[in-house]
């Protein structure tokens, strides 16, 4: 296949080396790349750019939602709104969002590696992530689309909405990006570690990227087929899922979710993996139970396979599958207890800065233990039946799915930006719009529990008087998020043209990609480094000179000081 | 990756990857495939019953997978992560339609509940390939638009 | 650090022609294609993973559906295409035995078989898609069958005189009208001056549809739902065939640079690769031929 003859060769400058931003100029040096730094900073713009986009529709969403009945649209235009929304929210943002964007930077640094084992396939990926937007742009061109980002039978397959099937396609597009990113991780985290580097010396966000691309390799070909067979039940009424025709929806149900739950740990994972970085580097200690934090991610990436017919407690499974899926839900709360009991032991007297990502790394952890302990509500059968599709199922996951994974990526992105762009941010400016994201949030989500436990229905256009005060209040917390997320871009944009020189390790990390320049040359290492303890700053010092630390190395503690 | 710069030459030795498997394992392995494919074929005349039949034949298939996959693909001399990629994928493949499966069968009852004594006002939906029924079909009723989950 | 940015050593001089940058040896790199590859063939057994279990899931619960419809497959060219693919995934399983050992013309001979059997597999199947068109064994309302199960068109005597005409039934929705009716005929927005509660009990918009049309009835069957089985068929045996087509242009770009002496028994890794996704080709239809073909 074409597609895995390894690539030949990279840009390579002839001149003297640069920073791999500089080393080349002009967009098709970009368009054409090969190098995983460009890639991924591609797929950041990319996904911020729909991050943006799914937030002007969260925002419309709440703006109707400002009072009851029509506030400045449609019922609709509502329905058309939240769809797209969760659609690109899910499949254009938060699932590519760290592995594709952050995780393509970092991961062959951290490895010591020059590249990714197949950079071609890199490169692929991201055009299919570029193919899939399109799509869902054009989605809304084509008269857009009312389904619910699940796309449930019969209603996907009978809805009149023109933009059905180039979402469809859109998102089976983007699963093969994400398919195609996992297994280049695996093949990077299998083949291509430093010497010195075992398993058990991998960061902990590799090994978060490692059980992510197990799952995106099992689970997104399921996608894959479900929305094909969704296209072609839709466009010739083949019989397999549609009841009028002797199918069965339930199943297209148990198809998409044995791939959408696991999808939701493709999410996540990336997310812990980031926080468990942050944790440790800002409270300079070394992590608390290493081990336990790595097989707890595959734990879940495993363990996520067992527990998609949560979602169906109500939609017609049977009552046997019913309680055994209830059961399994409760396993997955073991492993992310684990990590989260790991964070806090590990940040126990550590002597912690409080940088804008380690802010983030803490709303993490506060808002992911909102979310994790909601989900067992969720989880629950009795308490199910009454939650199914309110309000508290909304806040539940975008505690999970904002609150914490993309409150984590963007933690990551601070933390990774020295390292990117080379140059520093207003720490100051960092902290307010930390400040004002983390109060929008929960804002907006705290009063959707409150409404859902009261019986408001999701994906509801009007509602009654009485729960007018919450929506207004979630409404205007929406307001304050976008401002703070409006700031962080200002700060960021103003730190890439005239932020202060980034040193190669501002914050004092460990893992490989420290002990490179910021921003670092195409080929990242000159001398493939020698891994020691991703963890261990014992031999990591503060340089007044560069505003950075340097790695010292010391000899081993041999014989004592001689004691005067 | 330490010596990377100094190893500049690649020894021919170097050069010879992957695995060998001698032309005559492949021409037995064909031979065998090739039998059992009659085997299976030839087996069908005779009828041990639904569920006896089909095990036989999947049997039959996974041996002959099993050929292909050993020699054809090499599993059998391969790094055992191979083995691990197929096997897993094979285990998901069966978590998937197991716990489907036990699902479906089991809200069958429910379907035949149904049917047996459906709501007052319900008459059933035409099927394809069966002849109208005589009185006017009711419009099945509008399905909730958007019962999804998370 | 800041020092390592400053000099500019080369330090992949010495890497030979076809191996990539970001490898240290052929060994690494052919072990990491290969790995690739597998995980790739891990999602593709996941991607038809899905179609078995529809097919399971109906098979258990219909098995009467499953037992009546295959009588209408033929089981004779079934065994024939899967002599067919068996024989050609030996070809190719030759053809890297051949390219391990820098063999080109034998290389490029069993590459042509291979693509030879490929050809072969697709031209009976497209015999046997073509006959279930002309015989109406088509999936959901396309199924009206003109013959009942057991006849394989040869002698064409017509099921039902009644039933329409033997033309090939169209693909589009011409045949079903009013199934998609055209978007253009709803607009409810502008027509809804009050805006309560009880406003909005007529549905989304997507669902205000004039009715859709009684389905076309020919021929009562014995049989509920026999249609479900030819929207498996088509389905299975369609990705299956779209695999062996992407298989059969890789293999056609192998027996191009085969021809052209591009592999040795150095670098021989597309062979490799292009020669497991055809093994998995067969793998699959291994399964397929007894499921749909073998029903007792």
């Amino acid at each position: 296949m074409t597609a895995f003859s390894p690539g030949v060769a990279l840009d390579r400058p002839a001149g003297p080396r640069t920073d791999y931003l500089r080393v080349r100029a002009g967009l098709a040096s970009w368009l054409f790349t090969l190098d995983h730094k460009r890639i991924g900073v591609m797929y950041l713009v990319g996904i911020l750019g729909a991050f943006l986009l799914g937030g002007i529709f969260a925002l419309l969403i709440r703006t109707e939602l400002l009072t009851p009945a029509r506030t400045v649209m449609s019922a609709d235009r509502y329905n058309q709104f939240f769809t797209l929304h969760g659609a690109i929210m899910t499949f254009l943002v938060i699932i590519p969002g760290i592995p594709a964007a952050l995780g393509n930077f970092v991961l062959p640094i951290m490895l010591g590696a020059r590249d990714l084992a197949f950079p071609r396939i890199n490169l692929a990926s991201f055009y299919l992530w570029v193919l899939g937007a399109v799509l869902a742009v054009l989605a809304i061109v084509l008269g857009s689309v009312d389904t619910g980002w699940t796309f449930y039978v019969p209603y996907a397959t009978e809805t009149t909405m023109g933009g059905v099937i180039p979402v469809l396609l859109g998102a089976f597009v983007l699963g093969f990006s994400s398919i195609f990113t996992g297994l280049n991780f695996i093949v990077t985290i299998h083949k291509m570690r430093p010497p010195g580097m075992t398993w058990f010396r991998l960061p902990l966000f590799l090994w978060a990227l490692y059980a992510t691309a197990i799952i995106q390799i099992l689970a997104t070909p399921v996608l894959g087929i479900t929305l094909v067979l969704l296209i072609i039940e839709r466009v010739f009424k083949l019989g397999i899922f549609l009841p009028a025709l002797g199918g069965d929806p339930v199943l297209y149900q148990h198809f998409f979710w044995f791939y959408s739950h696991p999808a939701v740990y493709i999410m996540i994972l990336p997310a812990m993996g980031i926080v468990s970085e942050l944790i440790s580097v800002f409270s300079r200690k070394h992590i608390f139970g290493y081990t336990f934090i790595a097989f707890s991610s595959i734990a879940i990436a495993v363990f996520g396979f067992f527990v998609w017919g949560h979602h169906m407690f109500v939609s017609g499974q049977s009552t046997m599958l019913t309680t055994i899926f209830s059961l399994l839900t409760y396993s997955v709360s073991i492993p992310s207890a684990v990590k989260v009991f790991n964070w806090l032991a590990t940040m126990y007297r550590g002597s912690i800065a409080l940088k804008t990502p380690m802010l983030y790394a803490l709303a993490f952890i506060f808002l992911f233990g909102i979310g994790g302990l909601t989900g067992l509500f969720l989880g629950a059968l009795a308490t199910d039946v009454h939650l199914t599709d309110t309000y508290f199922v909304v806040a539940h996951f975008h505690y999970v799915m904002m609150g914490s994974t993309l409150i984590a990526m963007i933690g990551g992105l601070h933390y990774w930006w020295p390292k990117m762009t080379g140059r520093m941010y207003s720490e100051r400016a960092g902290v307010i719009a930390w400040a004002l994201v983390f109060v929008g949030f929960n804002l907006t989500f705290f009063p959707q529990f409150i409404m859902g436990a009261h019986g408001m229905p999701r994906r509801y256009y009007n509602y009654p008087p009485e729960f007018a005060l919450l929506h207004q209040l979630s409404t205007v917390g929406a307001y304050l998020m976008a401002v703070g997320f409006f700031l962080t871009a200002a700060y960021l944009l103003h730190a890439l043209f005239r932020g202060a020189r980034a040193p190669a390790n501002p914050w004092g990390g460990a893992t490989l990609e420290w002990r490179c320049a910021s921003p670092p040359p195409t080929e990242n290492f000159e001398h493939p480094p020698v891994a020691g303890d991703p963890y261990d700053y014992s031999d990591i010092e503060y340089d007044p000179q560069t505003g950075g630390y340097v790695h010292v190395p010391r000899p081993a503690p041999a014989a004592p000081a001689a004691v005067h | 990756m330490a010596e990377h710069a100094s190893t500049h030459a690649h020894s021919a030795s170097d050069e010879h990857v992957g695995h060998r498997v001698p032309l005559w394992v492949l021409a037995a392995t064909l031979a065998a495939l090739l039998a059992l494919t009659v085997l299976t074929v030839s087996v069908t005349a005779w009828n041990f019953g639904r569920a006896v039949n089909l095990w036989i034949a999947m049997i039959i298939a996974t041996v002959k997978a099993t050929l292909v996959a050993l020699y054809f693909m090499h599993v059998r001399y391969d790094k055992p992560i191979v083995g691990l990629i197929l096997v897993g994928s094979l285990a998901f493949v069966a978590l998937f339609i197991g716990l489907t499966l036990m699902d479906a069968v089991e809200y069958q009852t429910y379907l035949a509940d149904f049917r047996d004594s459906p709501p007052p006002g319900y008459s059933p939906p035409e099927m394809p390939g069966e002849r109208p029924a005589p009185a006017p079909p009711a419009t099945p009723p509008s399905a909730p638009p958007t019962d999804g989950g998370t | 650090m800041a020092s390592s940015s400053t000099t500019a050593a080369e330090p992949h001089a010495g890497h030979p022609p076809r191996l990539a940058h970001q490898f240290d040896t052929p060994a690494q790199q052919f072990e990491s294609v290969v790995q690739g590859m597998w995980l790739f063939l891990a999602t593709e057994i996941l991607l038809f993973g899905g179609l078995f279990c529809a097919y399971a899931v109906y098979r258990a619960n219909h098995p009467e559906i499953f037992e009546y419809a295959h009588k209408y497959l033929d089981t004779f060219w079934g065994a024939v295409n899967t002599v067919i693919l068996l024989c050609s995934s030996f070809t190719m399983a030759a053809g890297v035995w051949a390219a391990q050992r820098g063999r080109r013309v034998m290389l490029s001979v069993m590459l042509a078989l291979t693509l030879l059997g490929g050809l072969g597999f697709l031209g009976i199947k497209y015999v046997e898609y073509k006959h279930k068109w002309e015989a109406g064994l088509l999936w959901g309302r396309h199924y009206q069958p003109l013959y009942p199960p057991g006849h394989h068109g040869e002698d064409a005597t017509p099921h039902t005189p009644a039933s329409p005409a033997p033309a090939p039934p169209p693909p589009a929705p011409p045949a079903v009208p009013a199934e998609t009716p055209p978007p253009a005929a709803v607009s409810a927005d502008a027509a809804d001056p009050s805006w309560n509660l009880h406003a909005f009990d007529s549905g989304p918009r997507g669902l205000l549809l004039p009715g859709s049309a009684p389905p076309v009835a020919s021929e009562p069957q014995p049989v509920r739902n026999v249609h479900i089985f030819f929207g498996i068929y088509f389905c299975m045996t369609g990705l299956h065939g779209l695999h062996v087509i992407a298989g059969l242009i890789v293999i056609g770009w192998l027996l191009v640079g085969a021809v052209a002496g591009r592999y040795s028994g150095g670098y021989f890794t597309p062979v490799e690769v292009g020669g497991l996704y055809w093994h998995l080709v067969d793998l699959i239809w291994i399964y397929l031929f007894p499921l749909l073909y073998l029903i007792h």
